[in-house]
């Protein structure tokens, strides 16, 4: 009972079913975790009051034939929730308080969760350390010293901190699979269109997608499953039946063909990784797949290509912040350009600033062939790359990160660094395809490390059974001290 | 009908200058809901009572296309003979505005839903066909009202996000009358297709005018200059007049035009610059990642085609044939869909070519008088047509006719009636008429016999003593005949 909290999603709802716990009482724990854990500061805004009525309720008149039946969930503050604060970690949206539910997070409650807070994130999604977030930077439970990843790093580090059961987080560039793998735990980038992107507050529009963030694999597919589907709202959600990815977890992998792509690596890479990806063949040899080395020729375009389109996108996604309907408003400027000006001047944070600019001059007049139109086709060509691939294999392995977590203050003033951080995430995003983080080991310092399976579109089932015979033969488990209660 | 010289130029003292004009017409969309949203369209509502959170951009919020915008789209490209795009893009326009609340207007660029078509006018010198170049789907933008406050702007979003259709015209418009043409037969289409209800009033048509000058001969193009946003043909034409003529004055002082956009300001009757080419927004335009290209199915298309109404040029083609009627009469009368609608109900029940000479004459001279337009004249097409045909029929004169029309104005009764219930019905009787001419020319037997011995002229006198006897109701031509017979004899 004590430790209910640092149990998987799938044994707390087995608990909550058989009625070991409530789900009050499965509440209260993961408040009086919260309430110990705000040095971590992965929280923006608590719904404790809520949430304890919503478990009240379940308690009163259980349903148990739900996928998430009595669970409290924290979700990453970039999904609009009803009348709950969502400030996409930005000053810009300080005061804002949606008048609507965004489609991930209504499947979530529609299957039985109910919220228990908003979690930190990088200012619009906008940073791989969860440095760039208005609300102070987060800290990974792995060390008081270290980023927890990002953006979803109040999402990652909550999770690890046993703050929430699990969770949601947005990845358009590795912004859930980068945290993930800084903090042992697993994460998955669903294809492009899988869950609906309405209510989500927009980065980058071709690249963004939601996914879990989870203790163990088979949570992972339970949490999709709750969370996806088609939505008549968002005109690229993909129209398909729903899948039962829970129901149809199996270990079995033999005969499976796994692509090892000779361009993941990058110079200076810690050889542990290398001795990481090496460990992940074996393991997944030992099954009976079979590993076949591939090319994806134009890897090394990703990172610049991902730096053309992601802010060409996000400078157009956020002009709509302009002071005028919601949102904050600078009482300076004697007219509108200058209400414009000292509003945004204001409200965004530098890595926004700084996106923005890039995004603007990618586009604008002179420079759009060169640069945006460019990199739009080498999208497409880092695209064949994968379907070529996917011709001769059902997943590719590959590391998640170059490094593991870095120090706090490390990097943030070195954007092109930072940047580098997301080299193995972004192709995928780049593609629409799924991917899976799964944690794998520790390097030196004692670091989790994690590796990456990336599926055919739409093929989640299968990147999820090998990581589900991957997770029970490697035999990682997160030891974390905790810190700071 | 002889046809007139186009004589529309400017002279200068050091030539002769031809004006050439491309208008770029933003009509909205006739459709329920908003091109993304599913918020209303319905012109006169409070401000702000229209909105979604999509029109007013709110985060996480995304666009989702309406197929009946799309389909409407199609039909008014049909209806200008155009090519209909299988494949096109929407794109974002960047530009902050505090009407815009996307910082963004959804538009299409490089890929519009139609492309090349042409638009035919009637001119007194002939007909002329005009290109058009494209027409493409975008958002409109909402309202920023500046005068309700001395130190704040308010805005409405109402008009946020409905859809418009910007046609754009190849620079084929040659002067003022031709534009006015122009638009005119645009507006008849899209009347004809339900597409857009061409209401200048209400914004629903306006348009930005593309103005250079060049001497007749040149080849090439002079530097234009575009007027913004003009809401009435009236204006369009007295902006085009202002504008050709600055241009002409400064290419005649030596000086160059320079590209710029310019507002027409209707008190002051002038163009006004209002930014230069230098200043020109850059829009940063983009395919729009929440929207997947539209693609039509050949089919979808074909079918669109298939239910498309009949056009005005080929309506007055068929009137043409089928009615008897000169090209002047078949312009008119299919200038409106309920006018053409209400003169084939006439002509199936009457003479075709009486009908349209008293539907052009009487009937519309009242309509004009009253303010009224067709779809709601007090006279309807069935008794319009009993009318026309008791005049064929001799039942009563023309000169009667124009009493009984008054009276079914009036009344909205029924012709028949008024005529039976009046007398006012005609004497074709020869017998009846003989008698009466008989009586008057044995009281007027000197008169008689002056005709006889060569004053033709009394024949006048003889017809006006018969109507006066008859209370104007003889039949003037029986009349005719029968005081012609009875004097010779």
């Amino acid at each position: 009972m004590s430790n209910i909290t640092n149990q998987s999603l799938s044994e707390i709802l087995e608990s909550i079913k058989s009625k070991k716990i409530s789900s009050l009482e499965l509440t209260q724990a993961y408040i009086k975790n919260i309430e110990n854990a705000k040095k971590l500061n992965a929280f923006v805004t608590t719904t404790f009051d809520q949430a304890l009525e919503n478990a009240k309720k379940f308690d009163n008149k259980p349903n148990n034939e739900q996928l998430l039946s009595g669970v409290p969930l924290a979700v990453k503050d970039l999904f609009c929730t009803e009348n709950v604060k969502t400030t996409a970690g930005s000053n810009i949206l300080n005061n804002f308080v949606p008048s609507y539910e965004s489609s991930v997070t209504k499947n979530l409650w529609n299957n039985g969760a109910f919220l228990l807070g908003k979690l930190n994130c990088d200012e619009f999604a906008m940073g791989s350390s969860n440095e760039t977030s208005f609300y102070g930077n987060v800290i990974n439970p792995i060390g008081d010293h270290l980023v927890p990843g990002g953006s979803s790093g109040g999402s990652s580090s909550a999770l690890a901190a046993d703050l929430t059961p699990a969770t949601i987080g947005t990845d358009t560039g590795g912004s859930i699979r980068q945290p993930a793998s800084f903090t042992g735990t697993v994460g998955l980038k669903p294809t492009y269109g899988l869950c609906s992107r309405w209510g989500i507050v927009a980065f980058a529009s071709s690249l963004d997608q939601a996914g879990p963030m989870t203790k163990t694999v088979n949570d992972c597919s339970i949490m999709l499953e709750a969370m996806s589907g088609f939505d008549e709202k968002d005109s690229t959600s993909i129209n398909k039946k729903k899948e039962s990815y829970s129901k149809n977890l199996q270990d079995n992998i033999k005969g499976l063909k796994i692509g090892i792509p000779k361009e993941y690596r990058v110079d200076n890479m810690p050889k542990e990784i290398d001795e990481l990806w090496e460990k992940g063949k074996k393991i997944l040899k030992d099954l009976g797949a079979q590993l076949i080395d591939i090319s994806l020729p134009h890897t090394k375009y990703a990172l610049p290509t991902y730096y053309i389109v992601a802010p060409a996108e996000a400078s157009s996604n956020l002009a709509r912040y302009d002071g005028v309907r919601y949102g904050h408003r600078s009482q300076k400027g004697k007219d509108l350009i200058e209400m414009y000006e000292n509003t945004r001047s204001e409200g965004f944070g530098d890595e926004v600033k700084r996106r923005i600019l890039i995004g603007t001059y990618v586009l604008s007049s002179g420079y759009y062939d060169a640069y945006y139109l460019k990199a739009q086709k080498v999208r497409q060509l880092i695209k064949k790359d994968f379907d070529d691939s996917f011709t001769k294999v059902d997943a590719i392995l590959t590391p998640s990160t170059p490094s593991s977590a870095f120090k706090i203050g490390e990097k943030t003033n070195d954007p092109v660094s930072m940047y580098l951080n997301d080299i193995f995430t972004v192709p995928v995003n780049l593609a629409g395809l799924p991917a899976l983080s799964l944690p794998a080991g520790l390097d030196k310092q004692g670091y989790p490390l994690g590796l990456q399976l990336i599926g055919k579109a739409l093929d989640e089932q299968k990147i999820l059974n090998i990581g589900y015979a991957f997770e029970k033969n490697c035999g990682y488990k997160n030891e974390i001290k905790k810190w700071w209660s | 009908m002889s046809k007139e010289k186009f004589d529309y130029f400017i002279n200068g003292e050091k030539g002769k200058y031809e004006v050439v004009i491309g208008l770029e017409v933003h009509a909205q969309v006739l459709s329920n809901s908003k091109l993304f949203s599913g918020s209303s369209t319905k012109f006169g509502a409070d401000p702000n009572k229209q909105v979604s959170l999509i029109d007013s951009a709110f985060p996480g919020m995304l666009p989702v296309i309406n197929e009946e915008c799309v389909k409407q789209a199609v039909r008014t490209g049909l209806g200008l003979n155009a090519k209909i795009n299988n494949y096109s893009v929407f794109d974002r326009k960047n530009y902050f505005y505090a009407d815009l609340p996307q910082g963004y207007q959804i538009s299409q660029y490089k890929n519009p839903i139609v492309g090349e078509g042409k638009v035919l006018l009637d001119m007194p010198y002939g007909s002329k066909e005009i290109g058009i170049e494209r027409l493409h789907l975008e958002q409109d933008a909402g309202k920023s009202i500046h005068d309700m406050d001395p130190s704040s702007t308010y805005v409405d979003l109402n008009r946020s996000g409905i859809a418009l259709m910007e046609i754009v015209s190849k620079p084929h418009l040659r002067s003022p009358d031709e534009v006015n043409a122009y638009i005119k037969k645009l507006r008849t289409i899209m009347r004809y297709l339900g597409t857009c209800d061409g209401n200048m009033q209400e914004g629903s048509l306006r348009a930005d005018v593309n103005v250079s000058v060049r001497k007749i001969g040149d080849k090439n193009f002079g530097t234009r200059c575009e007027i913004k946003n003009v809401n009435s043909i009236k204006f369009m034409q007295m902006a085009i007049e202002y504008e050709a003529n600055r241009q002409v004055e400064l290419l005649e002082d030596g000086k160059e035009i320079d590209q710029e956009t310019r507002l027409f300001d209707t008190k002051k009757n002038e163009t006004r610059s209002m930014r230069s080419k230098e200043d020109a927004h850059d829009y940063r335009y983009f395919p729009d990642p929440d929207l997947l290209p539209l693609k039509l199915e050949q089919k979808f298309i074909d079918d669109l085609k298939k239910s498309l109404p009949e056009l005005p040029d080929n309506k007055k083609e068929r009137f043409i044939q089928e009615y008897g009627l000169n090209s002047y009469e078949a312009n008119v009368l299919v200038s409106e869909k309920e006018i053409s609608d209400y003169y084939e109900e006439v002509a199936k029940l009457s003479d075709k070519k009486l009908a349209a000479t008293w539907m052009m004459g009487d009937l519309f001279a009242m309509l004009n008088d009253k303010g009224l337009n067709i779809s709601n004249s007090p006279i309807s097409a069935k008794n319009f047509a009993e009318l026309v045909q008791s005049i064929k029929s001799g039942e009563i004169s023309g000169r009667i006719a124009k009493e009984v029309f008054e009276i079914m104005v009036e009344s909205g009764d029924n012709p028949k009636k008024i005529i039976e219930s009046k007398g006012m019905k005609q004497q074709s009787d020869p017998k009846e008429l003989e008698k009466m001419i008989n009586e008057i020319l044995s009281k007027n037997k000197d008169k008689v016999d002056q005709y006889k011995a060569g004053k033709e002229k009394l024949f006048g006198f003889f017809v006006g003593q018969v109507m006066k006897l008859s209370g104007g109701k003889a039949n003037p031509q029986l009349t005719n005949e029968i005081l012609k017979k009875l004097l010779k004899g």
